[in-house]
């Protein structure tokens, strides 16, 4: 056992699993709230990755050095402008089918997943995009050939994740804001009659769950530098997948289910096999949905009268 | 029914139909202003589409319900229709709340959270506020934890406050309901069946509660009820429906002694109904 590299491969995970974690929100709120696998959120999140660069890019021309200042203007930027696109497409392509078959939303969902990518392709070129390495550097532990290094965007990676998570878990578990969000989730006609506006609620899951995936566009574009109009495909369906091993619908659920996809993923390509850690993945998915069919921390779907 | 109060709420030809069957045929009939109003009728008399319909929880196929408000009249199906904006909360806004014969509460919040969410409308709307926890925002939820457990007190749930709601024994979700509708600051309560599944020693204590949210909180009631002795005991306004059509409206005492009620309820040949 190389223990140099199972520590390094638990840091790899964690950072991967945070940023599946971050997107699965977006799944699993959107089912809570309303029943419907949105699709189209992978590629909200590709979306994101293209506004933090464009706006990188603007910022830049406009002459601001300091990488700390920069960062953070690009965050809440993209951030706004991608919870922009989630309402947007809650308000056009969702809104107006709520109430007709369970399946129409989801091929609409489907549609404006292919409206997105063909969309960034036509406006932003076909072609892989970058940005430069903007944080530089790593923390090395252990000497010589045997040694476990976390890169700095790594750290950032792994404490804005937690941030948003722990700030998501209070404005949900905590404030009337999230007393509403539950209270339609578990019964939206009801929360009606008592005066909850539920559309608003509705849109608002759309928002934060849109800004989830921004955060983790920013994060991961950080970290890789480079994206193109179709990373938005294989991460989201990561992200549902581990949506779904949590416990879809189930907001803690979620980060768990990310945490454990990304940390599996990463040590099996590290011990096993790198080109079949997808297969892995997938196939611990379906083992968990063939024994626990809710996800780990989901409830059994109860039938209501 | 004679009354000087002015009517809170009026109904006037409502229909409902779902496709081909008709469950609600022009019904008409008034809620007075501080009263406590009955509707009755045997099983599948159309008493509960009635309620959905004046809740805002159908849209009326025809007619109107018109309910009196402190800013003029509003029409329940119109709240329902209005473009962009409209919708069923827009009802519960205008002063109608409710309770359901099968108990609707958030059973996976506690009491207090069930109380707090109905009052969404009174609490600080603002969302950045609520964000950001101003000093406005901490002040209305103060206001909005003290008035849930008024109603506790009310409704002697105290010790239930931070139960799961749907952990609680039946008797008390059904008052914890009661006491959630109440917490929408309402004009108009309506009660499906609130007796439903007590023994009589609890229906007595509710008899005396629905006597009291009239008379203390000054809301206008109106109820579904099975329980005869319940409700011949406390309205002073009974509407009976059959087959989806006001039969009889009037006080008790007219009701007791109304052919067609009896029959509807007991069945007789027919020579004895129609002369």
């Amino acid at each position: 056992m190389d223990w140099h590299i199972l520590g390094q491969q638990i840091i790899n995970g964690l950072t991967l699993g945070s940023i599946y974690g971050l997107i699965a929100i977006g799944y699993t709120m959107v089912y809570g709230i309303i029943g419907m696998i949105n699709f189209a959120h992978g590629d909200v999140y590709m979306v994101s990755a293209y506004l933090m660069a464009i706006t990188l890019a603007v910022i830049h021309f406009f002459g601001i050095d300091s990488v700390f200042f920069a960062l953070l203007l690009t965050l809440a930027v993209t951030m706004a402008l991608t919870g922009l696109y989630g309402w947007s497409i809650e308000r056009v392509a969702y809104r107006p089918l709520r109430g007709s078959t369970r399946l129409a939303p989801l091929i609409s969902a489907i549609g404006i997943s292919l409206l997105l990518q063909n969309y960034v392709q036509i406006s932003q070129g076909a072609r892989v995009q970058g940005i430069p390495t903007l944080i530089e550097g790593t923390i090395r532990f252990g000497s010589g050939e045997d040694f476990v290094q976390i890169k700095y965007v790594q750290v950032l990676i792994l404490v804005a994740s937690l941030a948003c998570m722990a700030g998501l878990s209070w404005l949900i578990g905590g404030t009337n804001l999230g007393r509403q969000c539950r209270a339609v989730q578990q019964d939206r006609k009801m929360a009606a009659i008592l005066g909850v506006n539920t559309d608003r609620i509705i849109s608002l899951v759309f928002v934060i769950g849109a800004v989830m995936a921004a955060v983790a566009g920013v994060l991961v574009t950080l970290n890789y530098g480079s994206f193109d109009f179709y990373v938005g495909f294989v991460t989201g369906i990561k992200a549902f997948t581990a949506a779904v091993l949590g416990g879809i619908g189930s907001l803690p659920g979620a980060m768990l289910g990310g945490l454990i996809l990304g940390l599996l993923e990463s040590l099996f390509s590290g011990f096993v096999n790198t080109d079949y850690k997808d297969v892995f993945s997938f196939a611990v998915l379906v083992g968990v949905l063939i024994f626990k069919p809710s996800g780990l921390l989901g409830r059994p779907e109860v039938e209501k009268v | 029914m004679s009354s000087s109060r002015p009517a809170l709420l009026t109904v006037e030809g409502l229909t409902m139909r779902f496709g081909g069957i008709v469950a609600n045929n022009d019904v008409n009939f008034t809620v007075d202003q501080g009263s406590i109003t009955a509707l009755i009728g045997p099983n599948g008399a159309g008493k509960t589409t009635v309620f959905n319909c004046v809740t805002g929880f159908y849209k009326a196929t025809e007619g109107r319900i018109r309910l009196q408000t402190e800013a003029g009249e509003v029409e329940v199906g119109e709240l329902l229709t209005r473009p962009v904006l409209g919708g069923s909360y827009l009802v519960a806004r205008a002063g109608i709340a409710r309770t359901f014969q099968n108990i609707r509460l958030f059973k996976e919040m506690t009491a207090v959270e069930n109380l707090l969410v109905a009052q969404h409308q009174r609490l600080n709307r603002n969302l950045l506020a609520g964000t950001f926890d101003s000093a406005g925002f901490r002040a209305a939820e103060d206001e909005g934890i003290e008035r849930a457990f008024h109603w506790l007190r009310v409704m002697n749930l105290l010790d239930d406050a931070n139960k799961l709601a749907g952990s609680l024994p039946y008797g008390r979700q059904r008052r914890l309901e009661i006491a959630r509708a109440m917490c929408t600051g309402p004009r108009l309560v309506c009660l499906d069946e609130p007796a439903a599944g007590l023994n009589p020693s609890e229906t007595e204590e509710l008899s005396e509660l629905i006597r009291r949210l009239r008379g203390e909180h000054g809301v206008t009631v109106l109820l579904i009820e099975h329980d005869m002795g319940l409700v011949m005991g406390i309205s002073e306004h009974i509407v009976v429906l059959d087959h989806g059509e006001v039969i009889a409206d009037g006080g008790p005492a007219h009701i007791r002694s109304s052919p067609a009620v009896i029959a509807a309820y007991l069945g007789t040949e027919t020579t004895e109904v129609t002369p």
